[in-house]
């Protein structure tokens, strides 16, 4: 329901595409009489950064090209660091990011004279999961979150066992399983979780999300953490625990994320635009308003959570006030 | 009469011998075996996961985020793109580098020392000649994440695996040859061109070849100088921006939607394909110039 009054909210160009979508086939046809109506704007959007928010990018970019097809959008995916690396620069309109732009960050880009303003797109809710046979953990807390993933917190061992965290939990060691530090996911546990301690030294790091869904599922006394869109498509492989921030256990869920129940773990997405580019090309103008105007559809579509609707109108009202 | 020959002790002997041999023989065999094996493990996973993927529609389809419609087109244009400068500007180079220091170089300290250097270049990881190819030719020159800023950090990057194996295959031509050639009053750049590159040919082309793979399979140096792995448009020249394939493959591996690792599995064959194609064309040169002395 909340979908479809978002829709009924949105203009109309979008509301016929989205709908069109929605039913499913033929949604070509619906698009181009969308898009005749509109002026056909060419140019380049130049888009780089995190790899978690690429897949949303993609989608955005590929139906908008549809749209606009003399409109020239690249995504790159140099990471949330590199991505704003070249962005303070001024050498992309827009940097996607899966963490807040930080203060050396916004330092770049002042020095180097780069206006920039900050949208979110959608929610990640990083989602802890352990091996399916596991049937003793029933919901963490953070503070014994903390205490497993931080290094040495457990009488300056890194080998920790489940009884350690709580008692009559199983006396073997648990196996843990990272997203590598390049990672906003990461930054973001490293954040809210580690609280910028190091992490525990006997944890397995990889870039690539689907060798943790692996290592969890292989091994009975692992446990590991990535976006929800991994936890998703990997269901029945795993088992999500339930996270205790001091208000009873909450699982990740698209309702408990989006409404921020499911916290300290959910985190907004974000994009990054370059305000000069914003005001003189309008290309970058129109593909950021066709961010916020489908960014909603595009994200539940590859995995992610929507923000809740006022938030996309807030932002279109803010972005029309940029131009 | 005293035999001359103990046969007891021959067999004893040679027992041995013949024993060592056939456990040599073995050991390299299974060396041989395990390579093989690897590969064909590997070729069978990718071939399975592929089937089925692998269709007209993959190769001309853009990115998309459906994996049933994703292609490769962007990434199989970009990377011959990249191919048309990185060719020519290596060869032409590490070609050059080689003749230089093998046929004109006094051998000196000087060139000792550069030798070493291009020796040790080799071996630096691709990662390094991106962040230099960022800095001197995407923003110093100002190329940008174009197809000609690519090309020239991967020429950069192939360069002295080019120049050590075309100095390997001109010292390889013998000198009797160019003495041969000065006796008929030939000058050192028509002895050259004449008689020591056709020699050489089918060695620097083993050499390039195989730096030339490499090339159009690495990720790295492409993704520090921010190559772009969406595009759904296709380069009109060497100053467009674009994509290549292994990126495209990188990016599907890491996807949550199991269909996407059987979207990389088919852009890694087509992968294999442009490189085998790469390779027989170079087979074919060698056999053409194969002579031997």
């Amino acid at each position: 329901m909340k979908k479809f009054k978002f829709l009924a909210l949105s203009a109309m160009t979008s509301t016929v595409m989205a709908f069109t979508a929605a039913c499913g086939g033929g949604q070509d046809a619906g698009k181009d009489e969308g898009a005749a109506d509109q002026k056909q704007l060419q140019g380049n959007v130049a888009m780089d950064g995190s790899s978690t928010v690429f897949p949303i990018m993609e989608a955005i970019a590929e139906e908008y090209m549809i749209e606009q097809p003399n409109v020239q959008v690249s995504v790159g995916v140099s990471g949330t660091g590199g991505g704003f690396e070249k962005f303070t620069k001024g050498e992309t309109d827009f940097s996607n990011a899966s963490r807040p732009i930080k203060d050396e960050e916004k330092k770049a880009a002042q020095d180097n004279g780069i206006e920039f303003e900050e949208f979110k797109v959608a929610f990640d809710g990083i989602s802890i999961v352990v091996n399916k046979e596991n049937d003793w953990v029933d919901h963490l807390t953070v503070e014994e979150l903390k205490k497993m993933w931080t290094s040495g917190a457990v009488s300056g061992n890194d080998k920790v066992k489940w009884s350690d965290i709580r008692e009559g939990w199983p006396d073997e060691e648990i196996k843990f399983f990272s997203p590598g530090h390049d990672s906003g996911t990461f930054d973001y546990f490293n954040e809210v979780i580690l609280e910028e301690k190091p992490l525990n030294k006997t944890a397995q790091l990889s870039e690539d999300d689907n060798v943790l869904v692996q290592g969890v599922a292989g091994d009975k006394n692992a446990i590991g953490f990535f976006g929800f869109a991994y936890y998703l498509e990997n269901k029945d492989k795993l088992k999500v625990v339930p996270i205790d921030a001091g208000n009873g256990p909450v699982e990740p869920t698209h309702e408990t994320i989006q409404s921020g129940k499911y916290t300290p773990l959910s985190r907004p997405l974000f994009t990054y635009v370059n305000v000069k580019s914003l005001k003189e090309k309008a290309q970058v103008y129109d593909f950021a308003k066709f961010i916020l105007e489908n960014g909603a559809e595009f994200a539940e579509e590859v995995g992610y959570v929507a923000l809740p609707e006022e938030q996309y109108q807030e932002q279109l009202k803010k972005l029309e006030g940029l131009k | 009469m005293e035999k001359l020959v103990d046969k007891q002790k021959v067999v004893q002997n040679m027992m041995g011998r013949i024993i060592k041999n056939n456990f040599f023989k073995f050991i390299f065999f299974l060396s041989t075996l395990f390579g093989l094996i690897v590969l064909v493990v590997l070729l069978y996973r990718i071939f399975t996961q592929a089937i089925g993927w692998l269709d007209a529609d993959f190769l001309q389809n853009f990115p998309s985020r459906r994996p049933e419609r994703a292609g490769i087109k962007a990434g199989l244009v970009g990377s011959l793109w990249l191919m048309v400068i990185v060719a020519p500007v290596s060869l032409i180079l590490g070609v050059g580098t080689a003749i230089y220091l093998e046929e004109y170089a006094k051998k000196n300290r000087f060139t000792d020392f550069i030798q070493t250097n291009i020796s040790n270049l080799a071996g630096v990881p691709s990662i390094v000649f991106g962040l230099l190819g960022l800095t001197i030719f995407v923003r110093e020159l100002g190329l940008g994440r174009s197809v000609l800023a690519a090309g020239l950090t991967m020429s950069l990057l192939v360069l002295p695996v080019i120049v050590v194996a075309a100095q390997e295959a001109i010292r390889a031509v013998p000198n009797q040859l160019r003495e041969a050639s000065y006796g008929m009053g030939a000058t050192k750049w028509q002895t050259i061109y004449r008689i020591v590159l056709p020699a050489a040919i089918p060695g620097i082309l083993t050499g390039s070849i195989l730096a030339l793979s490499r090339a159009i399979g690495e990720t790295a140096p492409l993704v520090v100088l921010g190559i772009p792995t969406f595009i759904a448009y296709l380069p009109n020249g060497i100053l467009d921006t674009f994509t290549v394939m292994p990126m495209q493959i990188y990016n599907w591996t890491g996807r949550p939607q199991e269909e996407f690792q059987h979207v990389a599995a088919a852009g890694i064959v087509v992968l294999l394909v442009v490189l085998i194609f790469m390779n027989s064309i170079a087979v074919f040169i060698r056999n053409k110039f194969q002579k031997r002395y």
